[in-house]
């Protein structure tokens, strides 16, 4: 039985890969990912807009007070060597590297250009075999235009193409107008790989204290519907790599992803919250169902239902209701 | 050999060299001397090695007894050692510097010499700690400058070594320790050239060594402990020489040449001035200007080595032709001959004139006058009064020079005008606030142009005592020739203003030179500011054409997102028109030095201020003053005309910054104050306010008792007192019986007073149901509402006190009715001590005697010009104290056995009194039961009936009895400090109070760190956190002090955090208080030393009790005899993992910053001593007394 499959051009064993998450945190976790089964491992992100947060922060606490009473000039030892950088991080990079033999995909989620271009370089050093950018943005801005937020992650993207030779995936939400012209707008830009679709925090109300409190749940088996969707849409239209992401919960969801078009299935939660060990039981059930439906392989079932390979491509076009009165109709 | 130039203070000086000489140093915080050990942590912690290639180890004691010890114990094992004091921790030296003297032991402390607590506590310089170890067998010598305090603080290493005495190299505190100054730095090779290793091998062959034994510190008996003191007498005398040489060895190194006595001025000179310190530079400035005058023939003499006093020496450099001289002590001895210095000068030359060829003619007159107390200003004017008065026929003898002695008339009398003439030097001040960053950058600014440029440069920094909204003064120097002026600038070309509103509080242009500048920043437009100047300012602009410029360095800030922090904006300002550095050379040498500041926190901080530095020039611009007409706006007096007289005369020129002016009797003589002036000094320092919202309000009473500066009150009255009042004086029907029946209700606040913390807003439990983010107190700004709520807040205070006898004590919505009695102190905004403070004069201020640590609590509660504490209606208020750091406990004590027995005099007298008193009524007084506020209510009542009946009786019972018959009143005794005091110095204290079973309340305001000076670690520091002396984060757990006091068994003991639980604070602060033995309270207090959003302080105090960190809890041995389990835990269980609350604060963050892999690793095992600690704590509380009572008696 041949598992194997591709994605951005590495080689993996199979087609389940750990996404960006706490099971990267921990060399530990990881190695248990890979004992697992799963063909690679995204590592958790790094984080910009916190890099920089963490800078202002420190720098504000470290010195607010100082230099305003005579008997206490300052509050806080003078440490002139700290570690504001990706330093930590890239060093999670090192270690997980030395601790697998998997592929290991190093995550950068932020808004802006500025930081991006270095740490991106600074993880292809650390032995990242690719990277994956989440670009993390919500417009909020009532000034700004859907055209100049498409241009701001494409600028990200061929800046950060045009630094490192590795692998380069791009993370986005599904909340484009034009989702198929800008994942083609991506894939000009450079992208290796697109991964379909980031989970952002969401707000939620606490009525009992009346707060707003953001939180990100695990992901359900549902959520898989909307990447099965436009991967079958965008497999064969595009050269980069596809990867599903969020709703990958057993080997039917693998199986999916993989018959719409996509290379990889990415997973998370659902080891998250059985353990870890479930990526060898869901291999071994698509080990299973393959031998039961006589596959050879995941490459002969990869785009089998996909957009232009189904009988109703409509259907990854319309609302649901839409067939149902055509259903009527007829 | 061409050395680094570098700008440094005094403190660094010293500690640069002792860290390359020494292996082990051992400390203890103390202003001024805290920088020297912080100094040499950073470095030893940095790696940086001494002369021998090892890097010396930095330990911080718990007092500066333990840290002499520690310096005994090392030196005596053959380490080099040393110490850094000042002040009170120099005394607390004194045991063991006999010892290390005695024993001829090498060692060199180095001294920040600091005033005495005497009248009062004063954390400035003068010699008086210095001259009480005088003689303790240790040499001494006196540094005047910084670069002298680098020089000395290796010639003297040398001395130690070579002459086996050891010495105290000392410099006075802040004047030098604190002044930054550009020296000549001396490098490692001219250090090693010095130190001649051949001593090293001495000092450790004398230690101690089971290879080698003996014994050392042994006891003598009358027939040889004589002879034993006089061994020493040989190394005594052979220690001058042997100083000299050492200082002969550094010239040849350095060319910098110093004598033991060194004599500056004519040859002939007729008069002169023998004094130590920094006064001499200002005095050789001044002898060189007078000696302009081709007539004038006088000269100093510098003393540099004071012990052992080397009269050959100092004789040999007094001119023959000396008539006159006037020796001048930094120090003052009550009721000696004379001070120090004088005495051995008198001494000195009556023994050379008595020898065989004396050195006079004639016995000069010598005069003896004291100057400098507390770093008080010693200037030329007052060099030149001295002069001029040795030119009298009967000079004045023990006189006093730099302040107005109107009671003894020891004062000399100084022309204010007189002024050094430094035509080549450029002076600037810079008028800040402490938290806006001026100082800062005015030190950064001192080093790019002292190390960038040939310029000499000087830079020293006025703070003021308040802790919020603190006002600095940065006086810098600049000039080709070296500077010698150690004193404030007194004429200065250059003003900065970095804050409007300071142009009310002081007359910054006083003496501005003509033609000089002033930078104003200000929200004006450069066509509207000559308006909006008060007039005095906008007169003086004119009068003296001074060149005016304006920026809204705000402005700018906010938008490179610096935040208030303008230091780099002023800066770039004060480079562009001063002149001083070609602007584009300037704003490059800015921009090296951000990059250097902050590259260690990141590029965007650079960045950030890079961008404050491009904007500020185009926002910068100079007002046109021709033809200007000043503007009418009045300077409104710093008090009220409403204030007391002492308050109106006295307090406010203090607080107007004249303090210097305020005459000998204008002052008390013994150090009493009265209480309640904090009220008068209206500082308006914040910028937003709460403003109640009464139709939301539940009246919790949370906000009143979170307020850490009392300004938030409360009030419940009849309908009737609505009569006069403002219109917009807000009122709302009282809810609930605690309240009294149809009562209104008032929750009113203190404008002026209030600093703007939002703790009340953060902690108002009530949310607006249209629109959340409102609660029942919003933040507003104050300027618009300054006025409107001053009327309301006056109207507010002539409503009538609720009944305290009739106040519901056990909840927190009624507790605050009880009127504060400490309010407006100048504690930090935001305090988290304070509110507990606060809490203790609500419920007992009116008849309790309190006992005050020395710390944050000491300056802030008991400072000039003002205090918080104060008294109410009847006049009764807390009693207030502070004695030492160290013995607060024992303090408190005696203040307890004193009113006991008081107490039981007064019952004594009473009985003997019980015919004529009435024996029923006697009765009542002798058993009369005050366990609550009716109850010592009543007792108030009898006893004044009892004065009343014996006022006018002669019996001599009855006289006695009217002066101790307030004691029949039960007192309350609280005994308040930090954790520095309660964990470390004053530990072994308070651990004898708590085993003494007296009555008393003790408070540890627990910080968790020594806040005061400056974040140093004390046992009270949690395992993780980075704190001065852990910067690697506290390996250990903190101390549990509370359950050490459980151990006795007979302590109420517990832990409380108003912020996680008020009521439980309210109910323990209570218990403590009524049992009859010793309680102690720790209570969790946030700081601003624990880097974190002062306005989240309250989440941070909710997260330390929900991660278990800080459990509550309250141990009451009263309950044993109820048979029930004396210890109540009263938090639950660890719901959140500690890093949740740690890592929200840079205390323990920063560690992830600097060292991740070791924070994880102490992070981790801060966890499980959390973990462990809960269980212990769970299990205590589980426990079944009875079964173990059961168990016992079968």
């Amino acid at each position: 039985m041949d598992l194997t499959s591709e994605y951005m051009g590495i080689k993996l064993k199979n087609p389940l890969v750990a996404s960006a998450s706490p099971l990267s945190k921990s060399i530990g976790a990881a190695k248990a990912c890979e004992d697992a089964g799963v063909s690679a491992i995204v590592c958790y992100s790094l984080f910009e807009e916190q890099l920089t947060h963490d800078a202002g922060e420190l720098d504000h606490y470290l010195t607010t007070n100082s230099e305003s009473y005579a008997e206490a000039i300052t509050y806080f030892p003078e440490i002139n060597d700290f570690n504001l950088g990706p330093a930590e991080y890239l060093e999670h990079i090192r270690k997980l590297k030395s601790a697998l033999e998997i592929p290991v995909i190093g995550s950068l989620n932020g808004v802006s250009n500025g930081g991006w271009i270095n740490y991106a370089k600074q993880i292809e050093q650390a032995g990242a075999d690719a990277i994956e950018l989440n670009i993390f943005y919500i417009p909020t801005d009532f000034k700004i235009e859907s055209a100049e937020v498409e241009a701001m992650y494409l600028e990200i993207i061929r800046a950060i193409k045009s630094v490192v030779n590795i692998p380069v995936a791009v993370k986005i939400s599904p909340y484009f107008s034009a989702m198929a012209n800008m994942a083609k707008k991506i894939d000009d830009a450079g992208a290796d790989g697109l991964v379909l679709f980031n989970r952002f925090y969401q707000p939620d109300i606490d009525l009992e204290n009346l707060e707003v409190f953001p939180n990100l749940e695990l992901s359900n088996q549902w959520e898989l519907r909307l990447p099965l969707r436009w991967i079958a849409v965008l497999h064969g239209n595009i050269k980069a790599s596809l990867a599903a992401t969020s709703g990958i919960h057993n080997h039917f969801d693998v199986l999916k992803v993989m018959m719409v078009g996509g290379d990889v299935a990415m997973i998370c939660s659902e080891l998250l919250k059985n353990g870890i060990n479930r990526a060898s039981e869901i291999l071994n059930d698509l080990k299973i169902w393959m031998e039961e439906k006589e596959y050879d392989s995941i490459l002969q079932m990869h785009g089998s239902m996909d957009y232009k390979s189904v009988s109703e491509p409509a259907a990854f076009e319309r609302a649901n209701y839409m067939k149902i009165l055509n259903s009527y109709k007829i | 050999m061409n050395r680094r130039k570098i700008t440094i203070d005094g403190n660094e000086a010293a500690a640069y060299v002792a860290h390359k000489v020494n292996e082990v140093i051992a400390i203890y915080p103390i202003t001024p001397s805290s920088p020297m050990g912080e100094l040499s942590d950073a470095w030893s912690s940095a790696g940086q090695k001494n002369i021998w290639g090892t890097v010396p180890v930095v330990v911080e004691m718990q007092s500066e007894g333990g840290a002499a010890g520690t310096v005994h114990g090392a030196l005596q094992c053959g380490s080099m050692t040393t110490t850094f004091t000042a002040s009170q921790g120099l005394l607390l030296m004194i045991p063991n510097m006999y010892k290390i003297a005695g024993e001829l032991t090498p060692t060199v402390f180095h001294v920040t010499a600091r005033s005495l607590s005497a009248q009062a506590l004063s954390i400035f310089g003068d010699h008086s700690d210095v001259m009480a170890v005088r003689q303790t067998g240790f040499a001494m010598i006196c540094s005047n400058s910084v670069q002298e305090v680098m020089d000395f603080a290796l010639i003297s290493q040398k001395a130690t070594l070579e002459s086996s005495i050891p010495i105290v190299h000392f410099f006075d505190g802040f004047r030098t320790s604190h002044e930054v100054m550009k020296i000549e730095e001396l490098d490692v090779k001219d250090i090693r050239d010095m130190i001649d290793d051949k001593f090293i091998k001495l000092h450790r062959s004398k230690a101690l060594n089971p290879d080698n034994p003996f014994i050392r510190g042994t006891a003598q008996n009358p027939d040889v402990y004589f002879q034993g003191r006089e061994t020493v007498n040989k190394f005594y005398d052979h220690f001058p020489a042997i100083l000299q040489n050492a200082m002969n060895s550094f010239y040849d190194i350095t060319g910098r040449k110093y004598e033991l006595y060194d004599y500056h001025g004519s040859p002939d000179a007729e008069r002169i001035i023998i004094m130590m310190g920094s006064g001499c530079e200002t005095s050789e400035e001044t002898v060189d200007q007078l000696l302009s005058n081709p007539d004038e023939k006088i000269g100093l003499l510098k003393v540099r080595l004071f012990r052992p006093f080397d009269i050959k020496s100092f004789v040999n450099k007094i001119p023959g032709t000396v008539k006159n001289i006037s020796v001048l002590d930094r120090t003052k001895e009550p009721g000696s001959v004379g001070e120090p210095l004088y005495l051995d000068v008198i001494a000195a030359l009556n023994e050379s004139m008595n020898s065989k060829n004396p050195p006079f003619a004639k016995m000069p007159v010598v005069t003896g006058g004291r100057y400098g107390l507390s770093s008080k200003e010693f200037t030329p004017a007052m060099v030149k009064a001295v002069f001029d008065e040795m030119k009298k026929e009967e000079p004045k003898n023990h006189f006093t020079v730099g302040i107005n002695d109107d009671v003894t008339f020891t004062s000399l009398e100084y022309d204010r005008d007189f002024k050094s003439v430094s035509d080549d030097q450029f002076g600037a001040m810079f008028f800040g606030l402490g938290s806006d960053g001026t100082v800062g950058a005015n030190k950064n600014t001192i080093k790019i142009i002292g190390e960038e440029t040939d310029n000499y440069a000087q830079g020293y920094f006025v703070y003021d005592s308040k802790k919020s909204g603190s006002t600095t003064v940065s006086h810098l120097r600049f000039g080709k020739k070296q500077i010698r002026s150690a004193y404030l600038v007194q004429s200065p070309d250059f003003i900065g203003c970095h804050l409007f509103s300071l142009i009310e509080n002081f007359d910054m242009l006083k003496d501005i030179k003509p033609g000089g500048t002033f930078l104003l920043n200000t929200i004006y437009s450069k066509d509207e500011i000559f308006n909006m100047l008060p007039e005095k300012v906008g007169k003086q602009i004119i009068d003296k054409k001074l060149k005016f410029y304006i920026i809204d360095a705000f402005k700018v800030a906010s938008e490179t997102g610096m935040g208030l922090r303008i230091n780099t904006i002023m800066q770039t300002c004060f480079f562009a028109i001063s002149g001083v550095l070609p602007k584009d050379e300037a704003i490059q040498h800015i921009k090296n030095s951000i990059k250097k500041t902050y590259q260690s926190k990141g590029d965007d901080v650079v960045v950030k201020n890079f961008d404050a530095v491009d904007k500020t020039l185009a926002n910068l611009f100079e007002v046109d003053t021709i033809g200007k007409i000043p503007g009418s706006i009045k300077i409104k007096n710093p008090v009220s005309e409403n204030a007391p007289e002492f308050v109106r005369n006295v307090l406010s020129k203090i607080i107007e910054g004249l303090g210097d002016d305020i005459k000998v009797s204008e002052m008390p003589s013994d150090g009493t104050f009265p209480t309640g002036t904090a009220q008068w000094e209206k500082r308006n320092i914040a910028h937003q306010i709460p403003v109640w919202d009464e139709s939301i309000c539940i009246q919790c009473g949370k906000c009143a008792m979170i307020c850490p500066h009392a300004c938030i009150r409360i009030k419940s009255y009849d309908e009737g007192y609505l009569k006069d009042a403002p219109a917009t004086f807000k009122h709302m029907p009282a809810k609930g019986k605690e309240f009294g029946e149809n009562k209104l209700y008032t929750i009113q606040v203190a404008p002026e007073d209030c600093t703007g913390c939002t703790l009340c807003f953060e902690i108002c439990p009530v949310k607006n149901k249209q629109q959340v983010k409102l609660k029942a107190l919003n933040m507003m700004p104050q300027l618009p509402l300054r006025k409107q709520e001053s009327e309301n807040w006056n109207y507010f205070l002539n409503i009538p006190e609720f009944d305290r006898t009739q106040v519901n004590t056990g909840l927190v919505k009624s507790s605050q009715l009880f009127q504060p009695l400490f309010e407006f102190s100048g504690a930090c905004t935001g305090c988290g001590e304070t509110p507990y403070i606060k809490l203790v004069s609500q419920l007992f201020g009116d008849r309790s005697v309190i006992a005050n640590a020395t710390g944050c609590s000491s300056i802030y509660g008991g400072n000039l010009p003002t205090t918080p504490w104060t008294k109410n209606n009847e006049g009764r208020g807390p009693a207030w104290s502070n004695s030492l750091f160290e013995d607060n406990a024992e303090f408190g004590l005696g203040m307890r056995i004193s009113i006991d027995k008081q107490n039981e005099y007064a019952k004594e007298l009473l009985i003997r009194l019980k015919n004529e008193a009435g024996e029923s009524f006697a009765d009542e007084i002798l058993n009369a039961d005050q366990s609550d506020e009716s109850g010592i209510y009543e007792q108030r009542e009898r006893v004044k009936i009892l004065k009343q009946k014996f006022q006018s009786d002669s019996n001599p019972d009855a006289v006695e009895l009217m002066s101790v018959a307030d004691h029949l009143i039960k007192k309350s005794v609280w005994i308040i400090g930090g954790d520095g005091w309660a964990y470390d110095i004053g530990f072994g204290g308070l651990d004898h109070v708590m085993a003494s079973g007296r009555n008393v309340n003790i408070l540890v305001l627990d910080t968790e760190v020594y806040s005061n000076t400056g974040g140093q670690m004390s046992k009270a520091t949690g395992l993780g956190a980075v704190a001065k002396f852990a910067t690697s984060g506290k390996p250990n757990p903190k101390k549990d002090l509370a359950m050490m006091a459980v151990n006795y068994g007979s302590v109420y003991v517990a832990k409380v955090a108003m912020g996680a639980n008020d009521t439980h604070t309210l109910k323990t602060f209570l218990e403590a208080e009524s049992y009859n033995g010793p309680s102690l309270i720790i209570a969790y207090s946030h700081c601003i030393a624990h880097g974190i959003n002062m306005e989240k302080a309250l989440d941070h105090q909710k997260n330390a009790v929900k991660s278990g960190y800080w459990p509550l809890f309250r141990y009451d041995p009263r309950l044993i005899d109820e048979n029930k389990n004396p210890f109540r835990l009263d938090s639950g269980a660890p719901a959140i993992k500690l890093e949740e609350y740690a890592y929200a604060q840079a205390r323990y963050k920063m560690l992830t910053k600097s060292d991740p892999e070791h924070a994880r690793e102490l992070m981790i095992l801060a966890q499980k001593d959390v973990n462990k600690r809960w269980e212990i704590y769970k299990k205590l509380s589980e426990t079944d007394i009875n079964e173990n009572k059961t168990q016992g008696n079968t």
